[in-house]
């Protein structure tokens, strides 16, 4: 019950009373059963009105959560006998993606996303989840070769965004993404996109461009980090909540707005308080929308990417009114 | 003689561009306005006229100023004679982003323009294209809704016409007052011509100063051939961001057209007064135009 965030405080102080009357009844042998109860109950109802009513920026803290469940923790709790793949085949093996093939409901899959560090070490091997060029150019030889073998492709967005830094320029960057944009454009399997955490910019993208796209509930997907886009806005990376706020980045709002199908639900207080659940919800949300897509021919599949892609967009056109 | 394969378009002529420099190089109090122009990379001062004559080139150093879309269009179609497309697309304010809309406003009086793209069809050496180009002017060339559908459209214009698409970019990267909408439109627009390459589509993309985040990481990277004006800054993350991040100072020539040329990331850098030329030349390369009928 550590490790709270400053919005779940009045939870954490709940918590704390309960515990300690627990403690008291048992030390003094005074049955405080009743008490309890009361409290339990006062419990749900205030974690009922807080993760019932989160704003943007709480959500983007949600989603940051250290112990928020990896693509790594959602591949071995989904699938069945995972091969880890390596490398790009041009440079090297970024290990900022992680991918291969396994097995969904005795399936064999393509699964690849962004993999952030359990610990310092950890994120610094694999860049805090940013990748370089040669990353995404892993995550598309994984996708051709998908597409080769008639193997539907799951991809996990979880990213702050592409690595900003000058070897990536060097190697082609921009280009990465966009080669990755363009050919996912031109699968001919199903393919399947699950944000599971922070969706940043075109980092994230360049492993979205799916005939699904679903987030889980607490997490973010926008065009910009909202503390980068504080600090270009407004030249102040400290108000980050204010343009999580601004930019309407939760899975709510980009239902709204039709970039994804479905909002995969988490439990109270988000994925890691139940890492299994999440999975399990992950799993099921998956598979439906593989089921629907198993039926679509090549084509089809291709051409309903391109009008999922090609409609999105709000603009005014007056010679069309 | 495949010119001929080609209808014919009716044509509006461009207005003339006005003779005034950009507020970011306007010349200093001493130099009269609008007579005289000095280089804002070597401070060389030159006639207004004369720069003008040469592009807006540096004579001394070289640097190619930043041009806005109607300045482009003159200079790089025949005759200047441009057939608009989509002129009437605006930006709207989907995520009732705070100050967009008066911003919006704001940039379409200083630019003149309605958004940072402007479409249509001309010609060049004789060849019918469809062109797209990018303004700085507006917006910092950012790529909203209204960026991503023009050049979609664009495309499928070109596609639909087998004609060749012509894309020069500029951008300072997508129009984050958009947000999800924005980034999308990377997504839109690769799609796009994905399908307009494999049906064997051509595709020339030019890179001009800066051009950068969005525009970089989509459509402007897909080009069959990549070109670039010179000194152009070119990449996906800014200098300033990646400095932040690895903590060093970087060279001079990080993200020029020079230094991507020399990393493989395009095919060549085009001098201005050249450009027009060299495009002629590669066009007349593919006979037939654009995309494939099969003729």
């Amino acid at each position: 019950m550590d490790n709270k965030l400053p919005f779940e405080g009045p939870l954490s102080e709940q918590r704390r009373k309960i515990d300690h009357l627990k403690k008291v009844g048992v030390e003094q042998n005074i049955d405080f059963s009743e008490e309890i109860a009361r409290l339990e109950e006062a419990y749900k109802k205030l974690e009922d009105e807080i993760y019932s009513n989160l704003s943007g920026a709480q959500i983007m803290h949600l989603a940051r959560v250290h112990s928020r469940p990896t693509t790594l923790d959602y591949i071995n709790e989904i699938f069945e006998d995972f091969i880890e793949l390596h490398g790009d085949r041009l440079y090297g093996d970024d290990l900022a993606i992680v991918g291969g093939i396994a097995k969904l409901n005795g399936v064999a899959v393509t699964v690849v996303g962004h993999q952030r560090g359990k610990d310092t070490k950890d994120n610094i091997q694999r860049f805090f989840g940013s990748p370089h060029p040669e990353g995404f150019r892993k995550a598309l030889r994984f996708m051709q070769q998908a597409n080769k073998f008639g193997r539907p492709i799951i991809t996990f967005i979880d990213t702050k965004g592409a690595y900003p830094g000058d070897s990536a320029e060097a190697r082609g960057q921009s280009e990465a993404i966009a080669r990755n944009l363009k050919e996912m454009a031109l699968l001919r399997v199903p393919v399947i996109c699950v944000v599971i955490g922070e969706g940043g910019s075109g980092g994230a993208l360049a492993l979205g461009v799916g005939n699904r796209v679903l987030m889980l509930e607490n997490s973010i997907y926008s065009v910009i980090s909202p503390n980068g886009a504080a600090s270009i806005l407004w030249k102040d990376a400290s108000k980050a909540d204010q343009a999580a706020e601004a930019m309407k980045i939760t899975a709510k709002d980009l239902l709204e707005f039709g970039i994804i199908e479905e909002i995969v639900p988490e439990p109270k207080g988000g994925a890691h308080l139940d890492p299994v659940r999440t999975a399990e919800a992950v799993k099921t949300a998956i598979w439906r929308h593989l089921e629907e897509l198993s039926g679509m021919t090549p084509e089809a599949l291709v051409e309903d990417r391109y009008r999922k892609f090609r409609s999105v967009g709000k603009f005014a056109a007056p010679e069309l009114v | 003689m495949f010119k001929d394969l080609f209808q014919k378009k009716k044509y509006a002529t461009v207005p003339s561009v006005s003779q005034a420099p950009a507020a970011s190089e306007r010349p200093k109090r001493e130099i009269p306005e609008g007579l005289m122009n000095r280089c804002p990379k070597c401070g060389n001062i030159q006639f207004s006229k004369e720069w003008e004559k040469n592009l807006k080139v540096c004579s001394t150093c070289g640097h190619h100023s930043r041009l806005n879309a109607l300045e482009r269009i003159a200079m790089t179609l025949d005759d200047g004679r441009f057939f608009e497309i989509d002129a009437d697309l605006t930006s709207e304010d989907p995520l009732e982003f705070p100050g967009y809309k008066a911003k919006l406003e704001q940039q379409k009086a200083s630019s003149g323009l309605k958004d940072a793209v402007v479409t249509g069809e001309g010609e060049i050496g004789g060849v019918p294209v469809v062109v797209g180009v990018m303004s700085f002017d507006f917006f910092s060339g950012s790529m909203g809704s209204v960026v991503g559908e023009k050049v979609t459209r664009a495309i499928e214009l070109a596609a639909a016409k087998k004609l060749p698409l012509l894309l020069f970019s500029t951008s300072g990267g997508a129009r984050m007052q958009e947000s999800i909408l924005s980034l999308m439109q990377m997504a839109k627009t690769s799609a796009a011509l994905a399908k307009f390459q494999e049906e064997g589509g051509l595709f020339i993309s030019v890179f001009t100063d800066p051009t950068l985040g969005g525009v970089s990481a989509s459509f402007a990277s897909l080009g069959d051939y990549i070109l670039a004006e010179p000194g152009a800054i070119v990449g996906f993350a800014g200098r300033i961001v990646i400095e932040q991040t690895i903590r060093q100072k970087l060279p001079d020539n990080f993200q020029t057209a020079e230094f991507n040329l020399k990393h493989g990331q395009l095919d060549k850098v085009v001098h201005r007064k050249d450009m027009k030329a060299f495009l002629t030349k590669l066009l007349e390369m593919h006979v037939g135009g654009g995309a494939s009928d099969g003729q």
